[in-house]
């Protein structure tokens, strides 16, 4: 099978199991478990090709402008982490089938746990630093859906807050690093990178690019001091804890490390940093563990300890650790697992996680009491169990291991670890299963269903086995991981015995007598633990978080107080003065453009549109007659157009200014007649300077633009040319607007659309909110004549639709050669329509209206949609456009392009958002005191 | 026809601009209706003026821009769908708010 596909098939698992919602629990559990039992087989139907050091590949481009290939690579480490995730993913599918209550959203539960299996298995086995970036970063958001997953607890909002905050800012850092590494090594291939490793660690930008990698690596893998969002995720459900929390995602920080390990290591930065990192947090979290009375927490904080530890191991860059570190990711995985899993049996059978108040579950948890015991042994450290091998060749490493000339610092440092490690075993054992118990308990707890106690048990008997016959289970994985990861052939030896000479059995030992002695003196010792002081990291996290967001959001209410005049106030300048810099700072040349010397009604025309303009701006307090000045502005600007050689805006803009126009005198009728003198003179004063300082800004640069032609040849020409016989039209306007740049005339009619909505939406808000619909009814429009619809109008009007329809369908149809086109036509009828409205009113015209506005503009759409897509039908882009001749009888010899039909989209979507728009706000007209008189 | 042309264009931005430095929402509706005539003309004279050469073939052999015709066009329409909007969201404050500002009344920035 494809590593692309094996890689895929998990997204494909969350996609069936989101579509096999309604089909019930096991339904669901089923599509992504078999999804996933596919991929994994996938996988290892490669075992033979990879365990002869033979990596599978496959890649394809995705954007090679920047170096991101989607490859993906199946090695031994590759093999190794993906099996994992896959393996331990099927039985987390069956535990949480069987684990998450009957009201939860199961479907989107799983969807979510498949998404963030797929992102995992594109960590590992992509072989491209951006891919497995994009990967990381879907595994941060994933997990952050899974943590805050009951999102009713504000514990579980909180932790899944922090996790995303710690791990997505460590995947910031490790986007730098990754990128500078990339840069370094001038490829993004992973693969490609080994061979580079000489030429990156003597590059300058090394050690940033190591701390920043090492960051992301850290935060994702809560080591020191980034552990303290480990511990809050468990807020999440077992399952997911089990999951993400001890088999994968905090081992994508291991897996990162291992999987630059032969570009990283090497160098004295790299074991100054990760050795030292991993073996203080594998002591300080192993402690603070052996002190948590929940037995998650406790989990958790022993998750911490064991992924210091490897991350020591992989720190010490020699290649019996690297081997060490593959074979104890091994043991942790399956033992950690199955502790979860316990831990979330007794939360399920006893509604409690607090040791304080288990005990004496043994007796009536008889196979879960085996489950735990097995798995909390192996991680305790006791033959002949897989947690014991691990450890023994950990601390053998440790044994051998020199920091400042003391030999013996390092193996009495690790020791310390492996003691608290083996007194928190046996505390989750011994405080949770034996005794008596604590807690009072409604009803006596027992075992549960084979559905939640088997995926333990496998997990619990992988552990028992891998230390049995370590040869035939173990060492096959680790020696091909550990190869992958040194680049040299690891063939190591496990085995449970290595003599009375080995250093690692006598440390062993101590820790055993330790941890033993720390559990019997668990009264003493607890209280002492309470009574220190503690650093709460959650309390410092908050603190920085707190401080960060006070500061933004002073910042912000600083510069944006949500008031708009304050903006244009400071907007506007600071442009004028962008402006003004950049003209003195660059050198001119002057105008010599021949300059259009203009006729006497042009003269006219300009003055007509000054003066209104100007005294719009002095009386516009008097909104009507502002409001008609306004109107005068654009009616003789469409004139403009005219003259300008631009008929079709002509036409655009004289059909607008009427709907515009409409559009206000509405709005006027409902908002007040006069706008209040409240600003005083100094405010009106900056005011116009403001202005003044814009209009002569904008003015003078419009005026250099037209005293200069073009400083290169405007991509027109290639319109004017191609307008006929590329596009089959005369007018190039319209072949511009439906064929040349046709999509950008989708989009738009798009967005006039969606604005016509969102107006209905807001009308129909209003109307359903009771104070706003109070205030409505007691609005007096003021202006209501003694007839509102005089019969002779209303009679004028009603032929006015026909001939408006008449005069579109002309200007429709010769829009594609001369002046006109969708657009116009769809004004002239929206005119046509909303001319009924008011000489017949809103209540005579909807109760005789058939086709609705929604219903046009989505018609609109859909034929302009349609239309694009018919193109693919013949294998072009989207929007290509043909035309040719049709011979009618009668009209005769025609020619049509596919544009036309586009046209007719635009058509239908204008005229529906224009009717849609006025309509809803002749509606709340209608709401009124008036309104209400006039429909009673 | 190039000064006046820019001469319009400035006067509008003016009143425009002025308009939307307003208190209350009516005001600013018509500010920034005449900062669309102002930026849609100022679009069209980016392709230059020309007098009589409107862009159909045939007609004429050296035609005015069709180009930033076809966008002030769709501009027109599309400043109009914006102009709606903001007209229901004026009426909508009108009555949701109970009065017409476009904020909150305080000290004068």
């Amino acid at each position: 099978m494809s590593p692309v596909l094996i890689a895929a098939l998990p997204f494909l698992g969350a996609l069936l199991a989101g579509l096999a919602a309604r089909a019930g629990r096991t339904a669901v559990m089923l599509a992504a478990g078999l999804c996933t039992a596919a991929a994994l087989a996938g996988l290892i139907g490669h075992w033979p090709a990879v365990a002869q050091g033979a990596p599978v590949t496959a890649a394809f481009d995705w954007l090679p402008q920047i170096g991101l290939e989607a490859a993906f690579r199946i090695d031994g480490l590759a093999m190794m982490f993906a099996g994992m995730i896959l393996g331990i993913g099927i039985l987390i599918l069956i535990y949480a089938r069987y684990y998450m209550g009957e009201t939860e959203d199961f479907a989107r539960f799983i969807v979510y746990l498949m998404l963030f299996q797929g992102a995992m298995t594109g960590i590992v086995l992509s072989d491209n630093l951006l891919l497995l970036l994009v990967s990381w970063e879907l595994t941060s958001l994933t997990s952050f859906l899974l943590i805050g997953w009951w999102r009713d607890a504000s514990e579980a909002r909180q932790g899944a807050r922090m996790a995303l905050a710690v791990t997505a800012g460590g995947g910031l850092a490790l986007m730098g690093g990754l990128l500078i590494l990339g840069k370094i090594a001038g490829t993004f291939s992973i693969s490609g990178l080994a061979a580079r490793a000489e030429t990156i660690q003597a590059s300058p930008a090394f050690l940033p690019a190591l701390i920043l990698i090492l960051l992301g690596a850290f935060t994702k893998s809560a080591q020191f001091p980034f552990h303290f969002w480990l511990p809050r995720a468990m807020a999440a459900p077992t399952p997911v804890s089990a999951y993400l929390h001890s088999a994968t995602m905090v081992k994508a920080g291991l897996f990162l490390m291992a999987r630059l390990w032969p570009v990283l290591a090497g160098g004295w930065e790299w074991t100054a940093i990760v050795a030292t990192t991993g073996l203080l947090t594998m002591v300080i979290a192993a402690k603070i563990a052996f002190f948590q009375d929940d037995m998650k927490a406790l989990l958790a904080y022993s998750t911490v300890s064991h992924l210091g530890l490897i991350t020591f191991l992989l720190g010490l860059g020699t290649e019996p650790a690297a081997l060490a570190a593959m074979v104890h990711i091994l043991a942790h995985a399956s033992f950690k697992a199955a502790l979860f899993l316990t831990a979330g049996i007794v939360d399920h059978e006893t509604g409690t996680r607090r040791l304080s108040r288990l005990g004496g579950l043994a007796r009536v948890m008889p196979l879960t009491f085996a489950v735990a015991a097995v798995a909390s042994l192996s991680m305790a450290g006791v033959p002949p169990l897989a947690g014991f091998l691990s450890k023994e060749m950990a601390l053998e490493e440790a044994a051998h291991a020199t920091v400042f000339g003391l030999p013996w610092l390092v193996a009495l440092i690790a020791t310390i670890g492996a003691a608290w490690s083996v007194g928190y075993s046996l505390r989750f054992l011994v405080h949770g299963f034996l005794g008596r118990p604590r807690g009072d308990m409604a009803e006596l707890p027992h075992d549960p269903g084979a559905g939640l106690l088997i995926p333990p048990m496998i997990l619990a008997a992988l552990t028992a086995m891998g230390g049995i016959l370590p040869m035939q289970l173990l060492a096959p994985l680790a020696d091909v991981a550990a190869s992958a990861v040194t680049g040299l052939p690891v063939h190591g030896h496990l085995a449970l015995w290595h003599g009375l000479e080995s250093a690692a059995l006598w440390m062993s030992l101590a820790a055993f007598g330790a941890g033993i002695a720390f559990l019997a003196l668990w009264p003493s010792l607890s209280a002492m633990f309470e009574a220190a002081p503690k650093l709460d990291a959650k309390r410092i996290y908050d603190a920085v978080i707190g401080t960060i967001t006070r500061l933004a959001g002073r910042i912000d209410t600083q510069v944006h107080d949500g008031n708009p005049v304050r903006s244009f106030a400071l907007a506007i300048p600071a442009m004028v003065a962008v402006g003004l810099w950049a003209f003195l700072g660059a050198s001119h040349l002057p105008g010599d453009r021949a300059v259009l010397s203009p006729h006497p009604a042009s003269l006219i025309g300009w003055a007509v549109l000054m003066l209104a303009t100007l005294i719009a701006a002095i009386v516009h307090r008097a909104r009507l007659f502002a409001l008609l000045l306004t109107a005068a502005v654009g009616l003789v600007l469409a004139l403009a157009y005219a003259v300008l050689s631009a008929p079709d805006l002509a036409l655009t803009q004289i059909s607008v200014e009427v709907v515009a126009t409409l559009l206000m005198l509405l709005a006027l009728s409902l908002l007040p007649r006069i706008t209040p003198a409240e600003t005083p003179w100094p405010t009106r004063l900056r005011d116009a300077v403001i202005a003044a300082a814009a209009g002569i800004g904008i003015a003078a640069l419009a005026l250099s633009i037209m005293l200069r032609g073009p400083a290169f040849p405007p991509i027109s020409i290639f319109h004017w040319a191609q307008s006929k016989p590329g596009a089959g039209g005369t007018n190039a306007v319209n072949t511009i607007i439906v064929d040349f740049r046709g999509y950008d005339t989708y989009g738009e009619i798009t967005v006039l659309g969606i604005a016509a909505l969102v107006i209905f939406a807001m009308a129909t808000a209003l109307l359903s909110n009771r104070r706003a619909l109070a205030r409505l009814r007691r609005h007096d429009t003021g202006g209501n004549s003694g007839d509102p619809h005089p019969q002779i109008v209303e009679i004028a009007v009603r032929f006015l639709l026909p001939l408006a329809l008449v005069v579109a369908l002309y200007i429709f149809l010769r829009g594609h050669n001369l002046p006109g086109g969708g657009f116009v036509a769809g004004l002239v009828v929206a005119i046509g329509l909303l001319l009924q409205y008011i000489a017949s009113g809103f209540a005579w015209v909807e109760m005789r209206r058939r086709l609705s506005p929604h219903a046009l503009i989505g018609a609109g759409i859909l034929v302009a949609t349609g239309t694009g897509a018919v193109a693919w039908g013949f294998g072009r882009p989207f929007l290509t456009s043909a035309h040719g001749h049709v011979v009618l009888p009668v009209i005769g010899d025609i020619e049509l392009a596919s544009a036309a039909a586009f046209d007719l989209g635009v058509f239908l979507c204008v005229l529906g958002a224009v009717v849609l728009a006025i309509a809803a706000l002749a509606r709340l007209g209608a709401a009124t005191t008036d309104g209400e008189e006039e429909e009673g | 026809m190039e000064y006046l042309v820019a001469s319009a264009i400035g006067l509008m931005t003016a009143t425009g601009v002025y308009l939307i430095l307003r208190r209350r929402t009516f005001p600013v509706i018509l500010g920034l209706t005449f900062l669309s005539h102002a930026v849609n003309l100022f679009i069209f004279s980016s392709g230059r003026l020309k007098m009589a050469a409107p862009p159909i073939v045939g007609r004429v052999a050296e035609s005015s821009d069709p180009l930033p015709q076809a966008l002030v066009l769709t501009a027109i329409v599309i400043s109009f769908g914006m102009t709606a909007v903001i007209v229901l969201m004026a009426v909508g404050a009108r009555f949701g708010t109970g009065d017409d500002r476009v904020a909150p009344e305080r000290e004068a920035p």
